[in-house]
């Protein structure tokens, strides 16, 4: 436990760093691109999966897809320690692959299997894996972000080094938890990531539509705390943000707000009409997609293209495996439904 | 501690704090205003706390009670012991989120890899003129939800006793402390007293008719109980202790032998906690019940400020009184 209090917030101005901005620096080393590349890989084509095996209807279950969002997702999980947390939502596929859950126990989860990371019990909502760090998973807007203050808390108080990073839509920044979220976090100083990835969609409504500010990272001064909007779809620039804020973090430097641009290249809810993206916002995002983009990258900076190929192989293998697993593991006993209510069993 | 020893709620609260705290360095409060600097409590059951163990585990928070409680969640499911301070327990309505959608889940939905060790202590109860926002008595809201417990007490030293229980206990646990009887004195317990949670206690045994109640009533059912013993009417009663899980085998095994039950709480009778126990008690002993369980509860109200209104509003001695007599027509 720490003996000195904590110094209070000493009113930072909540200096915000622009994406053209975060998009200068340095490159990031090639090893740390292809581990980011490995995490997009892996959660762009287990995406692919869950939609295809929906359509073909060996699934039935509701899947929010994260096509676009990948890129965001993997190069800040890339900046954690296995031990730091993570916080998501119902659109989370990305973030828990990319902080490192093992893709058996995530299909057997979303399958509702007893081999499930949380026994079928929790389902594609509320994934939870505490050995990588992912700590809850919900499928309430907001929800999350205070129970990210509490890790941080949590980890202030016991001076254990973790940073949690919470991550949520631009929806999210509309309901009142975000804000009271955003200004505990501050004035206590803790060691919190706040990682808004900006789809420009919560549920059907555009940002403009719900949203009283052009850009998420224009909210942060109000609560005095640093924010940097970065492109997305920018492997490199996406690090360079969460990698900052993830050691200003570390260091008890408090928690900084990172507004990734992304794109919801389908529905809220896959099969879900979404029509109501403009077309141009549509190319824009195939355009701008940040998976090919990656690859490109990589090529250029003189990775092999057998050495991607040999990842996105590795990727399949895994999923295969996963998928095989989950759909041949069986479901939980009924029994189940008495066990983990409290934590003594109800009785029968 | 001698015999004659006697504690306020407030102390046996605040008591039960300071033991946790110095048994368990997992354990941190947080809550508004609670800390020494800002008045250790707007009811003072925080008091000197901060002053012992530092404002970093006798935390005050903004006014934002879903982070208080999302913070209590989320520092809960690493293994802390957090107990959050809601001041008034209709404030737990701006943090409903919190508690039933993530406390009260978190262990199920993630297969027991992560549990909720937290307790929610909030005040609240009509009859001091706090009016209707300030008042309600809310415990069947959360003993409806899987996942949580419910508890209240009735004298100071259960107060510390439930409460040290609540702390040490693994699930998520809303303490309920009734603002009227804060200052109210009773027998102090030893240091480390503790009571289980989901056990009923039997404070008076009557061979006619069983009383089942919990928090401030109990005192009422007791003095009630008392003037009906010198008209020759045995009143057991029963005093839950913990609302939810209730403590059925108590409650069922008293009604078997009288054969006789009256519910008795402060929340409005409508859909309270009563009608659930009445139901427990109809549905396994219906056959041989000398006539339906009665209950008494407040009326169908928002908690009026007037004070006239106020007390017609809640429960009285002499509705007891009558519900008793009625089971022995």
């Amino acid at each position: 436990m720490r003996s000195t209090p904590a110094p209070l917030n000493e009113g930072h101005k909540g200096d915000v760093m622009s994406a053209s901005q975060a998009a200068a620096g340095t490159d990031v080393d090639v090893g740390t691109l292809l581990e980011i590349f490995r995490r997009t890989t892996l959660v762009h084509r287990t995406d692919e999966k869950f939609r295809s095996l929906l359509t073909g209807g060996t699934l039935r279950l509701v899947y929010y897809p994260v096509r676009g969002q990948e890129v965001a997702s993997a190069a800040t999980m890339t900046a954690l320690r296995p031990d730091d947390y993570l916080v998501t939502t119902y659109r989370g596929v990305h973030d828990q692959l990319g902080k490192g859950i093992p893709s058996k126990l995530l299909w057997a989860e979303f399958t509702g299997k007893a081999s499930g990371a949380c026994k079928g019990k929790g389902g594609p909502m509320h994934i939870t894996h505490p050995e990588t760090g992912v700590m809850v998973t919900t499928g309430i807007v907001g929800g999350g972000l205070p129970i990210a203050v509490g890790l941080g808390l949590s980890s202030q108080l016991k001076g254990d080094g973790r940073v949690t990073v919470v991550c949520f839509g631009d929806g999210s920044t509309n309901i009142g938890a975000f804000h009271e979220a955003m200004n505990m976090a501050s004035i206590w100083k803790l060691p919190v990531v706040f990682l808004c990835q900006n789809n420009r969609y919560g549920e059907h409504t555009p940002l403009a539509q719900s949203t009283s500010v052009a850009n998420i990272v224009d909210r942060a001064p109000a609560y005095g705390m640093r924010a940097v909007k970065v492109d997305g779809t920018d492997a490199e620039a996406t690090y360079r943000a969460a990698k900052a804020a993830v050691d200003r973090a570390r260091v008890g430097e408090g928690p900084t707000l990172i507004e990734a641009m992304t794109y919801r290249m389908l529905g809220h809810v896959f099969g879900s009409n979404f029509s109501y993206v403009p077309k141009a916002l549509q190319e824009e995002a195939v355009r701008e997609d940040g998976v090919p983009k990656l690859r490109r990258r990589l090529l250029e900076r003189q990775v092999l293209e057998a050495t991607l190929a040999e990842i996105e192989q590795q990727a399949d293998a895994e999923i295969a495996e996963a998928v095989a697993f989950a759909l041949a593991s069986p479901y939980p006993d009924v029994s189940e439904i008495r066990k983990d209510v409290l934590a003594q069993e109800i009785a029968a | 501690m001698s015999e004659a020893a006697r504690i306020s709620f407030s102390q046996g609260i605040n008591q039960a704090l300071d033991e946790a705290m110095a048994a368990d360095p997992g354990v941190f409060l947080l809550g508004e205003d609670i800390a020494d600097e800002q008045g250790g409590g707007v009811f003072k059951a925080t008091l000197g706390l901060s002053k012992k163990y530092g404002v970093e585990r006798v935390r005050s928070t903004p006014i934002s009670e879903q982070a208080i409680v999302g913070a209590a969640v989320g520092a809960a499911i690493t293994g802390m012991r957090p107990v959050a301070e809601i001041m008034f327990m209709n404030f737990l309505a701006v943090c409903m989120d919190q508690i039933v959608n993530h406390a009260a889940k978190l262990r199920f939905m993630s297969g027991g890899l992560t549990s909720v060790p937290l307790t929610i202590r909030c005040g609240t109860g009509a009859g001091v003129g706090f009016g209707g926002q300030h008042s309600d008595m809310l415990e069947a809201w959360f003993a409806h939800v899987p996942g949580m417990k419910v508890v209240t007490a009735s004298n100071p030293a259960d107060a510390k006793g439930l409460l040290l229980s609540a702390i040490e206990d693994d699930d998520p646990t809303l303490f309920i402390e009734n603002v009227a009887m804060y200052a109210a004195q009773g027998p102090a317990p030893e240091p480390g007293y503790k009571v289980p949670l989901g056990k009923a206690k039997v404070l008076r045994d009557g061979g006619d008719v069983t009383v089942i109640s919990y928090g401030r009533p109990v005192g009422e059912v007791m003095a009630v109980a008392e003037a009906l013993g010198a008209e020759g009417v045995g009143v057991q009663v029963i005093d839950l202790r913990t609302i939810a899980p209730f403590d059925e085998t108590t409650v069922l095994d008293a009604v078997a032998k009288t054969n006789r039950a009256v519910v008795v709480h402060e929340a409005v009778k409508a859909f309270g906690v009563g009608g659930e126990i009445s139901s427990r008690i109809h549905e396994e002993l219906f056959g041989q019940l000398k006539g339906p369980v009665r209950r008494v509860g407040s009326k169908y109200s928002p908690v009026p400020f007037s004070p006239p209104l106020e007390q017609a509003f809640l429960y009285s001695r002499d509705e007891i009184a009558a519900a008793i007599r009625s089971t022995l027509d």
